[in-house]
């Protein structure tokens, strides 16, 4: 009897690995960030299993991407990201020839100071950070600067993002619009973050989170809130008192791609795999579920004059010269922005 | 360093070979009449040490080293200092007059003397309110008992996070105790994002683990004993001042250490109803590991919360020598 | 009166337990997404639920996971009591506390513990990895169930069977284990619930590949949490308490 049990128990154990055995492409994208039928529409035409994985945090992502080797075959990070992984050696080289709908990307979006030579990304979704505002509740002519989050008449009705390069970036900028959002200047850094700390410890900032706030927005849940443009888009939709607004000191404009790691076991999956999200009508398809701006020119003209006429969807050329994309730190950098963070986030409102 | 790496199998060989060890025992009984029967927990002996106590011994191996595997005390300074690192950074690249700028970073201690405090609110809570309901469940006038307990355990059968989650809707600025405030004529006002809603959140999920055990050790005495003590001439505030309570001090005791553990760790409580305003050390050690990637720097923060514990645990036991608390079983 | 003040602060209290739970199964009807409006009554959400891939993928690592632990701790746990319990005094206290040693350790110790044996030993988190922290936080509990148990046996029940011609094996199985055998179920039970519900445990040790239905809440309540895992819950909660009710039946039946 007991061995019967001990025999019945390994094969439960050994059973999810021979599961696994099928033709597979293990994707890790962002939460929320794909129209999930598509995933279907693939696995249909190709014959290849998906396996979805979702993260919400760029540096979370590079962690488990570091982590669990061999788990991933596609993973979307954002630019500064893309660097990262490239200088740590994560990356493969994308074989481009697998991927034919890579022309239908924008060309200014092609050959990116973040990955030169353009050999290990393919944009899948760009845009703009920036402020969502409740009109019934903010004043329009305030909220053109940063410093509306230092505002006393919206004190405790501003969601600030708790997302590390934002909001320490948002900070230089609003410090002097001329700072870089990647400065190295301790100097600056310093001050970026003690500007946080005192907004916080005046009671500025009703919470700290990440995207769960477009929600809030859209209840009614604060006046202020730091977003990507995709989730104010979302949230404009669903609430047309909001609206979103690139301030005028500048901001980031970040491009999530889609790379290959090195440690990828089904990376000609993976290539079918991003070459079909290049596809313009999946490309379209997508920005239609999520509301993020496609970098595929193709798929934009598939989606009408609304989409490209939203200066939330397709910012105008006047705000992307004033925004500039993040860039990889080095270990020591990034671990004073880190520890500079951490005080802010561990500030208390007196 | 010595290269003590095991290949990706080695999980798997772990796994089947303790299979194995207890299919082998199983077997080992029928052949050999003469086989110890202490031999029994042989396997389980195996499966704590590499488990358990390797573990424990891998967070220290962590903590005393660097990112390079080189050993150094730098894990706990950064705990001290948390600026320390970041000083180091700016000497390292020349900064020698910007790092005598920066003072020490009190982040690490500071977060976990907030987290033991919150933790001690909690508990106190937990008891002022606990034991009542314990006392209450345990009277045997009322009959209600094993119904209680029941009552109290089909709570925890939903998911925790959820759990948690449900108080948002109830603490919102449009939830729904601000819409019952607003209709009583009071008006609404903030109740999420604050050291209350954090607190809140901890003593409703952490009561029953106070209750349980006072209530196992209040229903093990002997009503005799408050018979008695009655008969003496106590009336009953004295009686339960006098012979009550100090019998069920190690149920107590269980109820205390088994609230004040999870509520110094939690870390989805106060991201969920604390919106980032209180920044607990449990949520300091995974974004540690998490998002900074640091396991060195993570490993110190853990041993140091595990000794802390230790300590507090072993203050704890030398007021119930006997261990007899009840804990939930 | 001092009965009804009684009855009145324990009513209190469950209303307080409960309060949550009753929002949460109420909101699962809600049609609307928003957890601030009623826009009325429907069942979408538990339609929804069943057609959610990830979802019921989760469902299934949750229960197979806890199904497996639960196997496995008791096997390994009752062994250990009965091994335990027939040791000399020192070794024998040595087992308890490393027995105690995993209780005394925060959830978020133990996890990232096991997270750093994984990285350290190069094995990939996923399943596999979450079935063995599973089991190794549900052992312990198993034997300190078991333990008492053997406790309150008569010490001489094995050596009686012994004596009597049975097998080492035979008294094991109809002497020893049948004494014990409600233990064992508190035991397993006890694991099970615990291996359920767990968090923070399965957060560090498996890969984003591999989630249970708590790390996916986790990683939902970033985005703003959708009704569907309401839905879910309130399922999962009225199902084990209608198994509650049918075992409760059932030994009320065993009793008459």
């Amino acid at each position: 009897m007991k061995k019967v049990l001990c025999v019945l128990l390994a094969a439960l154990i050994l059973l999810p690995t021979f599961a696994l055995a099928d033709e597979v492409v293990n994707v890790f994208n962002w939460e929320d960030y794909i129209d999930e039928s598509v995933l279907a529409q693939f696995e249909e035409e190709t014959g290849i299993k998906v396996n979805y994985m979702r993260f919400t945090d760029n540096e979370e992502m590079v962690i488990s991407v570091e982590s669990n080797p061999g788990a991933f075959d596609v993973v979307f990070p954002s630019e500064y990201m893309v660097e990262r992984l490239i200088n740590k050696g994560l990356l493969a080289e994308i074989n481009f020839d697998n991927i034919p709908n890579f022309s239908n990307i924008r060309e200014d979006l092609k050959n990116p100071s973040y990955d030169a030579g353009n050999a290990h990304s393919v944009p899948y979704m760009w845009g703009t950070l920036g402020i969502l505002y409740n009109t019934k509740l903010v004043d329009e002519a305030d909220v053109q600067t940063w410093k509306v989050l230092w505002n006393e008449k919206y004190a405790g009705q501003i969601l600030m993002m708790d997302s590390l390069r934002d909001t320490m970036g948002l900070a230089l900028r609003t410090l002097d619009a001329s700072n870089s959002m990647n400065s190295t200047d301790y100097t600056q850094l310093k001050a970026a973050a003690d500007l946080l700390k005192d907004q916080k410890a005046a009671g500025m900032v009703k919470a700290y989170g990440l995207d769960e706030f477009k929600d809030k927005m859209v209840a009614g849940e604060g006046a202020l809130a730091v977003v990507y443009s995709g989730d104010a888009e979302y949230a404009i939709e669903l609430n047309e008192d909001l609206a979103y607004v690139v301030p005028q000191e500048g901001s980031n404009i970040w491009v999530d791609c889609a790379v290959i790691p090195v440690s990828a076991k089904n990376k000609e999956n993976a290539e079918k795999f991003i070459d079909f999200l290049c596809r313009p009508e999946i490309a379209a398809a997508n920005v239609e579920e999520i509301g993020y701006c496609s970098p595929n020119e193709a798929a934009i003209e598939m989606m009408g004059e609304d989409y490209q006429n939203s200066n939330v969807m397709n910012p105008s050329d006047e705000v992307i010269s004033r925004c500039e994309y993040y860039h990889d730190l080095d270990e020591m950098w990034l671990n004073i922005y880190t520890t500079l963070y951490s005080d802010v986030l561990s500030t208390k409102v007196k | 360093m010595i290269d003590l790496t095991l290949p990706a199998w080695a999980g798997w060989a772990m796994g089947c070979g303790l299979l194995l060890f207890i299919l082998m025992v199983a077997l080992s009984v029928r052949r050999n009449h003469g086989i110890k029967r202490s031999l029994f927990a042989m396997p389980y002996t195996l499966w704590m040490f590499i488990f358990t106590l390797l573990p424990c011994v891998l967070i220290a191996y962590y903590a005393l080293t660097d990112a390079n595997g080189r050993f150094t005390l730098d894990n706990f300074r950064s705990f001290w200092d948390s600026n320390h690192i970041m000083r180091e950074n700016l000497r390292a690249m020349g900064g020698d007059e910007m790092a005598a700028t920066v003072a020490r970073g009190s982040v690490n201690v500071d977060t976990l003397v907030y987290s033991l405090w919150m933790a001690f609110l909690c508990t106190a809570i937990s008891l002022v309110l606990g034991y009542p309901a314990a006392l209450f469940m345990a009277d045997r006038k009322m009959k209600l008992g094993a119904t209680l307990v029941v009552l109290f355990i089909i709570p925890m059968w939903m998911n925790f996070l959820l759990r948690t989650i449900a108080w948002m809707s109830l603490l919102e600025d449009n939830g729904l105790i601000n819409a019952f405030l607003e209709w009583i004529g009071i008006g609404r006002r903030q109740l999420m994002y604050n050291q209350q809603a954090v607190l809140l959140g901890m003593v409703y999920n952490f009561l029953p683990f106070m209750v349980f055990p006072i209530y196992t050790s209040l229903s093990k005495l002997d009503p005799k004993l408050g018979e008695a003590a009655q008969d003496l001439g106590c009336n009953e505030i004295r009686t339960l001042y006098k012979v009550t309570m100090p019998l069920s001090l190690p149920g107590v005791i269980s109820g205390i250490t088994m609230v004040f553990m999870p509520s110094v760790t939690t870390f989805f409580i106060p991201r969920v109803l604390g919106g980032g305003n209180t920044r607990m050390f449990g949520d300091l050690i995974e974004s540690t590991f998490k998002t900074a990637g640091n396991w060195n720097l993570g490993s110190a923060l853990s041993l140091i919360m595990m000794v802390l514990i230790l300590i507090s645990l072993s203050i704890l036991r030398k007021a119930d020598p006997n261990g007899e608390g009840g804990g939930i079983v | 009166m001092k009965q009804f003040f009684k009855k009145c602060y324990l009513a209190i209290i469950l209303i307080f337990l409960y309060v949550p739970i009753i929002v949460l199964i109420a909101q699962s009807f809600n049609a609307g997404k928003s957890r601030a409006k009623w826009e009325g009554l429907s069942l979408r959400w538990y339609g929804e639920l069943f057609s959610n891939a990830s979802i019921m993928n989760a469902l299934w690592v949750t229960v197979s996971v806890a199904v497996i632990a639960t196997i496995v701790a008791t096997i390994l746990g009752t062994l250990a009591a009965i091994g335990i319990y027939s040791m000399k005094k020192r070794p024998q206290a040595f087992m308890m506390t490393v027995t105690n040693l995993p209780n005394t350790m925060p959830d978020i110790v133990t996890g990232v513990s096991l997270m750093l044996l994984y990285i350290f030993a190069k094995v990939e988190r996923g399943y596999f990895t979450m079935v063995l922290a599973h089991i190794t936080f549900d052992v312990p509990y198993v034997v300190l169930s078991v333990l008492p148990k053997l406790k309150q046996m008569n010490k001489h029940t094995y050596e009686a069977a012994l004596d009597l011609g049975a097998t080492p094996a035979y008294a094991l199985t109809h002497a020893i284990i049948p004494e014990c055998k409600q233990g064992i179920v508190t035991g397993a039970l006890l694991a099970f619930t615990l291996s359920l519900d767990d968090f923070t445990i399965s957060y560090f040790t498996t890969s984003p590949l591999v989630q249970n239905l708590s790390t996916l809440i986790y990683s939902a309540t970033k985005l703003g949490i959708s009704p569907v895992y309401y839905a879910l819950s309130s399922l999962m909660f009225v199902v084990l308490l209608v198994l509650l009710l049918i075992v409760n039946h059932r030994t009320a039946d065993n009793k008459d």
